[in-house]
């Protein structure tokens, strides 16, 4: 009589098993899917011309070059603006404010803003600049994906920072080194590869942005790299193309999407390989 | 012999002067630098606040026009300037579940999968190509929807479905026709595919941490994997898995251009899961710079602002839970 109850207990975790397995296969043959088929559609169009022509007209030849000097421009821009105020936020919680107050609440407001959708961000910038500017702007762009940057550069530099062991602040201490002097000259060399990885992580984060971009840098089908009008980007053009009844149109869009895609990925791959010789030493 | 250098010359007034003058500057560095860390730290409070204030200054024309009726008018008419939120809730909430549906039993197996069946040598490698879903942007998904997957639930799934439900009380509502491709049923799919990473990531996190001890202890008593899995882990990380689904919530929630490219904006609500459909973000994505008038700019505003709510609510519950596991571990 046991032995019955016992098969079935055995049938049970073998089914679980399976299920298991199954759902494994599943999502792993999903991303093999999305990127065969991103290959397969984008690979095709990967020519020099992608880099060095305009987005054309329907039925004309043409490249990508606008929408990638954009993407560079307020990809680069927004860093600049989001990364030091970032890692400058990150410092504080984990050196001056460890255990304060303060530091709970930002890293509890910081993790939401970190998931919280980009659209409402775009929302926000466009309230506060594109309004009173009176026009859409790539620089309305930039600060959108500098807000997007901000929470990622947050919560790399804190975790990073706690992780430097305390001996080492203690012995720049003793040595009679002022607290901010220790932090950049000796927290911030032990963390450098964490807040690299951060920086990579953020880039990878906003380079795919398309939405909170659509009512701030907008779109311009033509080469500018103006700050002050609208500006095209890589995942605007994409989304404009890919929803176009033309088919060149659409082939473009299909081979702009594979190199954001392998940027991302590649950015992704680095940041990965960063922290792991960082923990292996 | 030890020589030990004694200097005997006497410390200038002029060095002592140059001395003070160094460690005031090393002072003053000191101060201003903890001082920018801290308005920094200050300004991501500052940016949250800002997001609030401004969603709801621009939302309130809407609000003050249509009140709380906003919430549950069905109506969305740019031309006779009618504006009501509850479609693209509607949408958003429905979209949602679906995801949440298929992607927590999966994304709680796969995590079954790499913490306890999987051999250790390919648990990093497939760890990190889950996790490299989770950083596809949302327009690639969104692409790839729009000309792989739809096409594909359009030819294959959607009639056979229709025509096995056409007689079946209930669900001939829920799958009634024509098959689109695109709309509610397609874009809960891809956003399943979405949040899946998500979810997978953070179980794996939290059934890393259950004490081997007492899996070790139930393995003793002679349960099977799937027992010790089912009555040992998951109740010992319930509040991280939670707290993790959460997480995924919020994102399939606030996921903005993966739906716009598949749900096929329709502003109305259909009880058909085939029918198109509209979310929050989408129909702010596809509008948003096509808005003329005040008071529609303005309804577009007071959907993010409801948006932010929501997920607001969402994230917060999850990051406390998440807090709550890491508290018991650390």
């Amino acid at each position: 009589m046991d032995s019955s109850l016992y098969a079935a207990r055995r049938r049970r975790n073998v089914i679980a098993a399976i299920a298991s397995y199954g759902a494994t296969f599943v999502g792993l043959t999903w991303l093999a899917l999305i990127l065969g088929v991103l290959f397969w559609q984008g690979l095709g169009g990967l020519s020099l011309r992608v880099f060095t022509e305009m987005t054309p007209p329907p039925g004309a030849m043409g490249g990508l070059l606008n929408a990638i000097v954009g993407s560079l421009i307020m990809t680069t821009l927004a860093l600049l603006i989001g990364a030091p105020i970032g890692i400058l936020a990150g410092t504080y919680m984990a050196e001056y404010g460890r255990h304060s107050y303060l530091t709970s609440v930002v890293r509890f407001i910081n993790d939401i803003l970190l998931s919280a959708p980009s659209i409402v961000v775009g929302l926000f910038i466009y309230y506060v600049m594109v309004r009173p500017m009176g026009h859409f702007s790539g620089v309305a762009g930039a600060v959108v994906l500098a807000v997007l940057v901000i929470p990622v550069m947050v919560r790399t530099t804190e975790d990073m920072l706690t992780l430097v062991p305390d001996t080492l602040r203690e012995a720049a201490a003793s040595i009679g080194l002022p607290r901010s002097l220790m932090i950049r000259q000796v927290a911030y060399r032990a963390a450098r590869a964490g807040i690299i990885t951060g920086l990579l992580l953020a880039v990878a984060r906003i380079s795919g942005e398309t939405a909170p971009l659509l009512f701030t840098a907008l779109n311009n089908q033509f080469y500018s790299i103006n700050l002050n009008a609208p500006m095209a980007s890589l995942p605007s053009v994409i989304f404009q193309f890919a929803l176009s009844p033309y088919k060149d149109w659409q082939d473009l869009a299909w081979t702009g999407a594979l190199i954001i895609t392998l940027a991302v990925l590649a950015m992704s791959i680095i940041a990965r390989s960063l922290t792991r010789t960082r923990k292996s030493s | 012999m030890v020589d030990v250098a004694w200097q005997e010359t006497d410390v200038s007034a002029q060095d002592v002067a140059e001395r003070a003058k160094v460690l005031n500057r090393l002072r003053i560095g000191d101060i201003v630098f903890h001082h920018i860390t801290r308005s920094s730290a200050l300004f991501v409070l500052v940016v949250l606040g800002g997001v609030i204030v401004s969603l709801f200054l621009g939302a309130l024309p809407a609000l003050g026009e249509f009140g709380f009726g906003f919430l549950t008018a069905q109506s969305w008419n740019p031309v006779t300037e009618k504006f009501g939120a509850l479609a693209p809730i509607y949408g958003t909430i429905v979209t949602s579940l679906i995801a949440m549906l298929i992607a927590v039993p999966f994304g709680l197996m796969i995590a079954m999968f790499l913490t306890e069946l999987c051999p250790m040598w390919l648990r990093r490698p497939i760890g990190i190509a889950i996790e490299l879903l989770a950083g596809i942007p949302s327009i690639i998904y969104g692409i790839w929807g729009l000309f792989v997957f739809a096409p594909f639930i359009q030819q294959y799934i959607q009639p056979p479905v229709i025509a096995a439900f056409e007689n079946v009380p209930g669900l001939s509502i829920l799958f009634a026709g024509p098959p689109f491709g695109i709309g509610v049923l397609t874009a809960g799919l891809i956003l399943a595919i979405m949040v899946l990473p998500f979810i997978t990531s953070i179980s794996r996190d939290v059934f890393d941490a259950v004490p081997p001890v007492l899996k070790e202890a139930a393995y003793g008593l002679g349960w099977t994997q799937w027992e010790v899995w089912r009555y040992v882990v998951l109740p010992f990380t319930r509040i991280g898995v939670i707290g993790g689904v959460m997480l995924g919530l919020g994102r399939a929630l606030g996921e903005t251009m993966a739906v716009t490219f598949v749900i096929g904006n329709a502003h109305r609500i259909s009880p058909s899961l085939f029918a198109p459909g509209t979310t929050i973000s989408a129909t702010i994505a596809n509008e948003f710079t096509e808005a003329v008038g005040d008071l529609y700019t303005s309804s577009l505003i007071a959907l993010g602002l409801i948006l932010f709510v929501i997920t607001f609510i969402v994230l917060a519950i999850a990051r406390y839970l998440l807090l709550r596991i890491e508290r018991r571990v650390g």
